[in-house]
This record gives C-alpha cells, sequence and structure tokens, in this order.
C-alpha cells in the first residue's frame, strides 16, 4: 500500500479496539516467567555449549601474541575463537568497530576472543586462563581535548547537513538587545537495559539460526551475513522478546557474531551473553557533546538570533551525535545557524540511544530557553509560547502536520499549578529543602519507514499477523493485535501476533519511536488486502463490504468471517510505503515537561519532587502502552538529568563504572509521582492510522525540565550534567 | 577451572576446622559481596564454609548492652526492638543499605568484611594493589570521585562501603572472635586495618578467624542518635558521605558525642576529633561547625573527591545539628 495522500476515513477510525487503553495480550507470559528470551531458548536448541568473551584489556593498540595453551587445556573447553583462526571477517553496515578484535585493537573490552565449553563456569574459568601481551599505542579518549580537531560530519543519514544557515546569524546575534552566549556539556550515557545482549546460535549445513535479542532484524540479518561473508537467505534471526534495548540492539553486536562463529568452531550449538562488565565497553553508547547555544532577541522576548552548535566524538568511520538538528524546527526566528562537529576519539563506538540527537540537544537547549526567558524578565511558558513556528524555519513553506506545542505547554501549565512558580530562584523553603520548577519543551521527529507484514485467516475467524517487527517491552503485540482486530472487526483475543522473526515480511522495526506508527501501518495494509481476499471468497463486492463482530456483511447478509477460510487458510502480505508527504510537511511529535525538585539545602541532594508530561503524538493506539513508555522515558530523564555518566579515564580511554553498582540509573524512590496527559490528536499526514510515536518524546526535554526547576530551586545554573550535588554544593544559598 | 567445594558448619569449631586457615578458604555469610565478588573472578576461593547457620541469636548482656551473633542478617538486626529503640543509629543506617532483599540475605559478619566498590578493584586490566599486591593503583589519578579522603595511602583509596559499621564504631561496639588459638574480643575501630602499604591486608584477623557476634555496650544516650546518607540517588547507592551520631546534651551543652563518618575513609571511620571538639561546648551550629572542622582538617582529596571534604563538614553540622 502506497501512502501518498493524507488519510480519509478508514476502518481504524471506527476506534473499537485502537485507542483503548489496553493490557499487554503477553503480559501474563512475562509476568509469569514463561517468555523465553533469547538465553534461555532451551526448548527450541538443545544443549547448547556455553561461549565467553574475552575482552581487550587496551582501549587502543594491537595484540603482540595470544598465549591460549593454558586455555586449551583447561577442563571442558570445546573451541577458542580468536581473529587468528576465524577466517576472514567482513564488517555491517551499521558497526563502526570489528565485533572481533585483534591483532588491532580498536576499543577497550572489544572482543578479542571466545572461550566456548561445556559449562558456563569452564568457560569462564578458561576464560581467566587467557594470556594477551598488548602493545598500547597513544589514543584520543578525551572530547574537550579533541575538540579542536573535529570536522564537519559527511552528510546524508539521518543526520542530515553538517550546517545550516538562515538570514544573517552574526549580524543579528550581535545587535541583539538581550543575547546568551552558554556552552553545555552532556556526558556519555548507556542504555543499561536489564536484559543483555545475548545470543544462541545453531548451524543446521550452511544454515545458521540466531535466537538472539535485536530490535531490527532486518538489518541484522544483512549485518550477520555481511560479518561471516555468507547470503543473508542463509542467516535466520529470532527475537520475539527482547528484556530493553533502548537503541543499544538497533544492532548486531559481538554476542551474535561469537555465537555463531564459537558454533561454527565447536560443530554444536553455542550460547552467549556479554558479560555485565562488559555491556558498557563492549557495546554502543550515546556519545557525550559539548553545545554552544547563542540567543539573542529584543526586549519584547521575539528571538532574532538563534545559534546551536555540537561537538562530539567516534571511532573513524563513526557519526556524530546529532544534538543541534532540533534547533532547526523548535523555535521562531529569522536568523539561524546550527553546525555539527565530529573527533575521532578512541572509545568504544558511539551509536543511536532513546532519542538519539534530540535527548542531549534539547537538554541544552531547553536551559539555554530557560536562561533568556530570565534574562528577559519573562515567565519561561511563555517565552516559548511567543516564540512558537507552525512551520519549518528555516523552509517556511514547509509547514508541521500537527503542532501542538502551546497547547502542550499551557495545559501542563493549567495542571501543575505552573502559576504558584515564583520567578526569583532560591526563594521557596519547605524545611530543609529548597523548592523549585521547571518547564522544557519537547520535540522528536516523525519518521516513516515502509514496513510489512503477513496476515493468515483460518476458518475459526483467528487471524495470525506474522512480521519481524518487534516488542522491546514498548506493547508492540497489542497495538498490532489491536489494530488487526480493528480492521477485520474482530475482538482482540481473535488475533494471534507472531514478531521478531526474519522469516516473516520485514517491517520498519524498532527504534526512533518509529515502530508504532509504520509497523502498525504495515499490519493495516496486510489486513486490508486480507479483506479482498475475503471479499472474493464469499463472492461479494470488496467496496461494500463491511467487516464488524466477526461478521462479514454485505446489504443484508452476515457471514462468519472464517466460513471465508472454509476451504482453506486465507493469507495475505502487504505492506505500507510513504510517498512525499514528509517532504512537504514537517512531522513532529511535542511535549510539555514539568518538574517540582526539592535541594537539600545542606548537603545539596537533588530529589524530584512530581513531574508532568503533556504530549501530542497524533492518534494514541493504546493510552496504557502509551503511559507506560512516557513515564519511562521520563525516568531516563531523570537519570539524565542527576546521576547518569559513563565516565571516561581519559588516560586508558575507557569508560570506569562499567557496571549497574557504578553506572546509576534512578530507583523507584527517585520518582515519586509522574503524570501523563495526551493531548486529542490524530495525524491525517503520518499514515493510515494516523498515530505518530511517543517512546522517544518522552525524553525529549525532561532533562533540562529537571534543570532548570533545580535552578529554579537554588539560584545555581550548572550547565554540566549529570547535576550532581558536587557541582552546586559550595554555591547553594545560606542557610538561615 | 578452580573446583569449589561448599561446606556447613554446625558450629565455631567445625567452622575453624573446615576453613583451616587456608589461603583459599572464604567463610560465607549471606553472599551477597562475596558472591559477586566469585563472579568477577576477583574472589576465587576452593572452598566456601557457609557460617550462616551460626550464631543468629541478639540478646541482652549484663552490662545492659546487646550481643549479636555475626550470623544474625541484616534485616532482623535493623528491626529488632532493642535496636531500634535504644540505638536508633544501627537500625537506620543498616536499612540506608542496598535493598530489602540483600539486608534479608546479609549477615552481620559478612556485612563487616565486605569489600570496597572501587572502580578499579573490580576491573582486572586495571591496576589494583588490593587486588593485586604491589601491582599500582589506578584509581589514584583516574575517575576517584566516589574514593576516601581520609586515612589513605600511596597505595590505596578505595573506601570501605558499610553503613552498619560506621554506626558501630560510633557505638564502640567490640568484635568477638574465634581463632585456632581460642577467643578474642577486639573493638571493631581496631578490626579494619589503615592500607598503608599493604591495602590486600584488610583487616588484622589471623587466617582462619572467625567473627562470632558483635558486642555493643550500653549506652543510654545512644536511644537519641541517628544516621544521615548522602548519595547520588535516593536509595540504593553506595554513601558519598555519611554520618552516624549520637548525641548528649544537657542544658544546651554537649556532654558526650559519638561520631561515625561513611563513604569518605578507608575504613569504617570513628571521628574522634570531632568528639573531642565538642564534648563540653554549646550545642551550636558553630561549635558542629569546628568540630567538623577538626575531623576534616587532615582530610586529603584527589583530583575527583575534593567536594566530600566540605559535603562531610555540612553533613556532620546538619546531623548533629538535628539531635541537639
Amino acid at each position: 500500500m502506497k501512502f501518498d495522500t493524507p488519510a480519509t476515513t478508514n476502518p481504524i477510525d471506527r476506534l473499537k479496539v485502537v485507542g483503548k487503553a489496553t493490557d499487554r495480550i503477553e503480559g501474563p507470559l512475562k509476568t509469569t516467567g514463561t517468555a523465553p528470551y533469547a538465553y534461555e531458548r532451551h526448548d527450541a536448541v538443545a544443549d547448547p555449549a556455553y561461549g565467553y568473551i574475552v575482552g581487550a584489556g587496551i582501549a587502543k593498540g594491537r595484540i603482540v601474541s595470544m598465549d591460549l595453551a593454558a586455555a586449551r587445556a583447561a577442563p571442558g573447553v570445546i573451541a577458542i575463537v580468536t581473529a587468528a583462526n576465524a577466517g576472514k571477517l567482513g564488517k555491517g553496515k551499521f558497526n563502526t568497530a570489528k565485533l572481533l578484535g585483534g591483532p588491532e585493537v580498536d576499543h577497550y573490552h572489544q572482543a578479542i576472543a571466545l572461550v566456548v565449553a561445556g559449562t558456563f563456569e569452564q568457560a569462564r574459568a578458561a576464560a581467566a586462563l587467557v594470556h594477551v601481551h598488548y602493545a598500547r599505542t597513544r589514543g584520543n579518549f578525551d572530547l574537550a581535548a579533541a575538540k579542536s580537531s573535529a570536522q564537519p560530519p559527511k552528510a546524508g543519514g539521518i543526520g542530515g547537513k553538517p550546517d545550516t544557515a538562515v538570514g544573517d546569524f552574526a549580524g543579528a546575534f550581535a545587535q541583539a538587545p538581550v543575547s546568551l552566549d552558554a556552552t553545555y556539556t552532556t556526558p556519555v550515557h548507556s542504555h543499561a537495559m536489564m536484559e543483555p545482549h545475548a545470543s544462541i546460535a545453531s548451524w543446521n549445513g550452511d544454515q545458521l539460526t540466531i535466537y538472539t535479542s535485536n530490535q531490527m532484524i532486518n538489518w541484522s540479518k544483512g549485518d550477520v551475513a555481511a560479518t561471516l561473508g555468507i547470503p543473508a537467505e542463509k542467516v535466520r534471526l529470532i527475537s520475539p522478546y527482547i528484556g530493553g534495548g533502548f537503541g543499544g540492539k538497533l544492532f548486531v553486536r559481538a554476542d551474535a557474531i561469537m555465537a555463531a562463529l564459537g558454533a561454527k568452531a565447536a560443530g554444536r550449538p553455542v550460547k552467549v551473553t556479554l558479560q555485565r562488565p562488559l555491556m558498557f565497553n563492549n557495546t554502543t553508547h550515546r556519545p557525550a557533546t559539548i553545545q554552544r547555544i547563542r540567543i539573542g532577541a529584543g526586549q519584547d522576548g521575539r528571538i532574532t538570533a538563534i545559534g546551536h552548535e555540537g561537538w562530539s566524538g567516534d571511532l573513524p568511520g563513526g557519526g556524530p551525535e546529532t544534538a543541534v538538528n532540533q534547533t532547526r524546527l523548535l523555535y521562531a526566528g529569522p536568523n539561524r545557524m546550527t553546525a555539527t562537529r565530529l573527533a575521532v576519539l578512541d572509545l568504544p563506538e558511539g551509536n543511536a540511544m532513546r532519542a538519539p540527537g534530540e535527548a542531549p540537544g534539547l537538554m541544552a537547549l531547553e536551559i539555554a530557553i530557560d536562561e533568556m526567558a530570565e534574562k528577559l524578565g519573562m515567565d519561561p511558558v511563555r517565552f516559548r509560547i511567543l516564540n512558537d513556528t507552525q512551520v519549518d524555519p528555516e523552509q517556511p513553506s514547509r509547514e508541521f502536520s500537527q503542532r501542538q506545542l502551546v497547547e502542550c505547554l499551557r495545559l501542563g501549565a493549567e495542571r501543575f499549578g505552573w502559576d504558584k512558580r515564583v520567578a526569583k530562584p532560591g526563594s521557596v523553603r519547605d524545611g530543609r529543602w529548597l523548592i523549585g520548577m521547571g518547564v522544557a519543551a519537547g520535540i522528536r521527529n516523525n519518521l516513516l519507514m515502509k514496513s510489512a507484514a503477513r496476515v493468515r485467516l483460518d476458518s475459526h475467524g483467528i487471524v495470525t499477523v506474522e512480521t519481524d517487527m518487534t516488542d522491546i517491552g514498548t506493547g508492540t503485540y497489542t497495538i498490532i493485535a489491536q489494530t488487526a482486530a480493528e480492521t477485520m472487526g474482530l475482538p482482540l483475543d481473535s488475533v494471534i501476533v507472531k514478531l521478531g522473526d526474519s522469516s516473516f515480511p520485514a517491517s520498519a522495526g524498532s527504534g526512533g519511536q518509529w515502530g508504532a506508527n509504520n509497523s502498525t501501518a504495515g499490519v493495516y495494509a496486510a489486513c486490508m488486502t486480507l479483506r479482498d481476499k475475503v471479499a472474493q471468497a464469499l463472492g461479494l463486492n470488496a467496496a461494500d463490504v463491511d467487516f464488524a463482530d466477526g461478521q462479514v456483511r454485505s446489504g443484508n447478509r452476515s457471514i462468519a468471517l472464517g466460513d471465508a477460510a472454509r476451504s482453506g487458510e486465507l493469507v495475505a502480505e502487504d505492506g505500507i510505503e510513504y510517498g512525499d508527504l514528509d517532504k512537504t510537511y514537517q512531522q513532529s511529535t511535542f511535549a510539555g515537561h514539568f518538574v517540582e525538585a526539592a535541594v537539600d539545602a545542606a548537603t545539596g541532594e537533588i530529589r524530584i519532587r512530581r513531574m508532568l508530561a503533556v504530549c501530542a503524538a497524533g492518534r494514541i493506539l493504546n493510552p496504557k502502552a502509551a503511559r507506560s513508555q512516557v513515564i519511562g522515558a521520563m525516568t531516563m530523564g531523570v537519570g539524565a538529568a542527576l546521576m547518569e555518566e559513563l565516565a571516561v579515564d581519559t588516560r586508558f580511554g575507557f569508560f570506569v563504572n562499567h557496571d549497574l553498582a557504578g553506572y546509576e540509573v534512578p530507583v523507584h524512590a527517585d520518582i515519586p509521582h509522574q503524570e501523563v496527559i495526551f493531548l486529542d490528536e490524530e495525524d491525517p499526514i503520518s499514515s493510515p492510522m494516523k498515530a505518530k510515536g511517543v517512546g522517544e518524546l518522552g525524553l525529549c526535554g525532561v532533562g533540562a525540565a529537571v534543570a532548570n526547576a533545580v535552578y529554579n530551586a537554588t539560584g545555581v545554573r550548572v550547565r554540566d550534567y549529570p547535576i550532581t550535588l558536587d557541582k552546586h554544593l559550595g554555591r547553594l544559598p545560606t542557610l538561615t | 577451572m578452580i573446583e569449589l567445594r561448599y561446606e556447613k558448619a554446625v558450629d565455631p569449631a567445625s567452622a575453624m576446622q573446615l576453613h583451616g586457615g587456608r589461603g583459599t578458604a572464604r567463610y560465607l555469610g549471606g553472599g551477597t559481596n562475596l558472591v559477586d565478588l566469585m563472579r568477577e573472578e576477583i574472589e576465587q576461593p576452593g572452598l566456601v564454609v557457609d557460617v550462616t547457620g551460626l550464631s543468629g541469636d541478639i540478646r541482652e548482656t549484663d552490662g545492659g548492652g546487646l550481643l549479636i551473633g555475626a550470623g544474625v542478617k541484616n534485616t532482623a538486626l535493623a528491626e529488632h526492638r532493642a535496636v531500634r529503640a535504644r540505638y536508633p543509629l544501627l537500625s537506620r543506617a543498616i536499612l540506608s543499605g542496598a535493598s530489602g532483599q540483600i539486608r534479608n540475605m546479609a549477615t552481620v559478619g559478612g556485612n563487616i568484611l565486605q569489600r570496597t566498590r572501587c572502580y578499579y578493584f573490580y576491573d582486572d586490566a586495571a591496576r589494583c594493589n588490593k587486588r593485586s599486591p604491589e601491582s599500582g593503583c589506578d584509581a589514584i589519578d583516574g575517575f576517584n570521585r566516589i574514593h576516601a579522603v581520609l586515612g589513605t595511602s600511596p597505595a590505596c583509596v578505595a573506601t570501605h562501603p558499610s553503613d552498619m559499621c560506621v554506626a558501630l564504631v560510633a557505638l564502640d561496639a567490640v568484635v568477638h572472635l574465634q581463632g585456632a588459638s581460642g577467643a578474642r574480643a577486639i573493638p571493631l575501630t581496631d578490626l579494619h586495618r589503615l592500607p598503608d602499604g599493604h591495602p590486600e591486608i584488610e583487616t588484622v584477623l589471623e587466617p582462619g578467624e572467625l567473627i562470632t557476634a558483635i558486642e555493643i555496650p550500653n549506652l543510654p544516650f545512644a536511644a537519641r542518635s541517628t544516621y544521615r546518607k548522602v548519595r547520588d540517588r535516593a536509595s540504593y547507592a553506595f554513601a558519598l558521605v555519611s554520618v552516624a551520631a549520637a548525641l548528649d546534651v544537657e542544658h544546651g551543652i554537649v556532654r558526650d558525642a559519638r561520631i561515625g563518618l561513611g563513604g569518605v575513609a578507608t575504613k569504617p571511620w570513628r571521628a574522634r576529633a570531632a568528639e573531642r571538639a565538642v564534648v563540653g561546648k554549646a550545642a551550636t551550629e558553630a561549635n558542629f561547625r569546628a568540630a567538623a572542622e577538626a575531623e576534616l582538617e587532615n582530610a586529603s582529596p584527589l583530583s575527583g573527591n575534593g567536594f566530600k571534604i566540605e559535603l562531610a563538614k555540612r553533613t556532620i553540622v546538619h546531623t548533629l545539628g538535628e539531635l541537639a
């Protein structure tokens, strides 16, 4: 199905199933521990051997020698895979560094060997006997030091152009009566998902099957094939349940490749999980940024000049953190510039983490906006509303398909009690606590990706959906079931959803908050094709058939849907593809985030008191699942604001706090009260579903809302995340 | 592969016999730290002797104190009525640590002997004098925000992570030990060593010597005590700074004080200088500040943990102020 004109009324608009707050259809499997995750697929693979990864102990250099004798002789060892015996390996399109290093080492904890043994304990013990002699070479590990050598990254891809300019930014900024020029930093973040990367690989002749935990089955199938040098049709990936991804599982990682190589060497299936301490340096991360923001405005509060420059680093061949991109769209202003610069850093490779670009970009921009509002003596909600734009400020002929940022901010301010905020920072006390409120805007674009599905109808009227789409804990199973049920006129329990298998039609996958809209649109397309087949099978005219209540109705005839499959299952396969509506219109989602924070006047400890997000993101397919996405993202935003930082040891080039004890994310006690409101919105420009996505929007702006609340509490502006107590301790208002 | 043998002791004598003073043997309490360290291959014992079945009682002593078996679970100790009433700082210290699940497993003996959470101690590609004697320390010039400012040496700056021990040292707790040469009792403040040149030797325990109990003396004014833990998140995090304090104030004058510090030192830290400075003085913020200054006078900051000095001072002042 080609979607190239705005959606009109369609079967989804009935909203009998879609749009209803619905429990997860796979929820009972998860709450009873019967949803099998990749490492537990004993049902599918009998008696696998265990692989244990040896991670490089240096960040850059080469392996001079590797002594495997002791490890080979250790009890239970079946095989040891290294670059020296693995054969020629390619590199996946989505990988920057090789997944099996050696003799060159590209980053710390890069896999350099896999020890395969009969038990996990044997593999681990033998891995400890692998003796590696390295020759270190100097590397660049410090973004601040490498900043001056940064270059414009190559154009294209999701990141867009490295430089944009409209009007005369420099001139307008210089002449602006009120201006701000400030630099902000965000640290490296880790996805730190609960389920580590894990795979079981099994060869049947030249056919490879990998049970894995992966967000993007179709990308990864190609990358497994490219890395191993085998045809893609010889690779099958199966990933029905995923214990968190956040972008860390968009790509094939060492677990899958090393399991495949280990299984080949061992001659039997091999299971590999990345050991938790390897999760932080072996995998990808959200790169650190340095951001300079300049804003000029008239005394009336209207922005006349806005400029945002961002620096990040990555291994050679890697990409930038596109932290400036939202600044091209969020506020009006006739004179504007953005610039993205990329330095070479020899740290593990950077890549996408939930809301890549916007998450760190808004952490900086939305503090800057708060600072400008204060300079103007203007309420920060009012300042944002004043500078709203309904068109792409770089290309004013492009309108937003929907843009309710102002409505988000207004409703949020009303519900949050924003009128009680005292503008002068450091003026509200509650016992030993300093209290503050903060606001930030959120924007995250709606990305269109083609997505296909197969639907089967049996004679009992049960519809089975098959697509390689993944559910990374987001509720995908449920919204796909809702979509098929709505389109076919069935109750939810008449739909079976099968996901995450590369033998199914290729979907959009889970990433960039594009999964919900695109994958359901693909399922809708397949169901519409199935409806035609049903009508044909029943000898009805597809144009005047109604599908409702498990019946197919035409004129005064009403036939059970399953009857169409009486003489055999009906199967339809179709997908959604997009025209150029995303070029004609700017498609984005918006949020207003509100936070109340308390700061201990003596110790500087920061505690969140309450949070509110008001989101405008198209049709909300399942308000319950969507709310869960947003509160999870808000929680992640608190982590980014207050505690999350992968600390770089700039001498040796590795992330030091590489486990869940050292890399702190919020716990329940940090998040006392969260509220989410979705505005009524349908976006007929986005897809037949008229939906967009919320999974990343929920994070966009949260960090800055926290930062602004802390500033309002203390009067101390911290521009370097995370805002830990040591950064404002010495400057807190004195106790009286 | 090291074959791991597991034995369960029925009494202290059998525990010591099974252990035999061998360097490859470890006593196993709740396992909440030892098992983690085994998974990371920092500890690789060939034998663990499970002592969780020993001495799980809490009983009154003749002197009006409490004798707490080393096998008592952290949760049971924190919830004990006498502890809550007479030593609230101990109850609060325990409850501020770890999680409910971990406290249900962890024992008093194991808590005392838990090892540091220094990142470099955990990473076998890094140099660590505690893990690998005389190999060097990568923390001293590395990422050391969580490290110690008191009791450090050029060989080691790792903190002792316990909350419970901070309260116990403030209470003058005595550790009862059973060793090859018999039983002895020493102050808890003397159990942990300063790292000096040998951070790998963390206590004065003899090989195979077993902690059997902790004794807390009678200290009526400890009914007025508390534990304040400052950390980066609200729960399930080690202290940046913690203060255990009991204060005896009469007519506005501090008659006696007990202060312990956590998160800032290489061992559970008894703040005697602060106590000396404040006893006999008026219970005022200025005097509390002077006491805190006295304790931290010789603190030595690293590149990333200097804030702990001011934070410790403020937390002492605030905590004493709350008790005054």
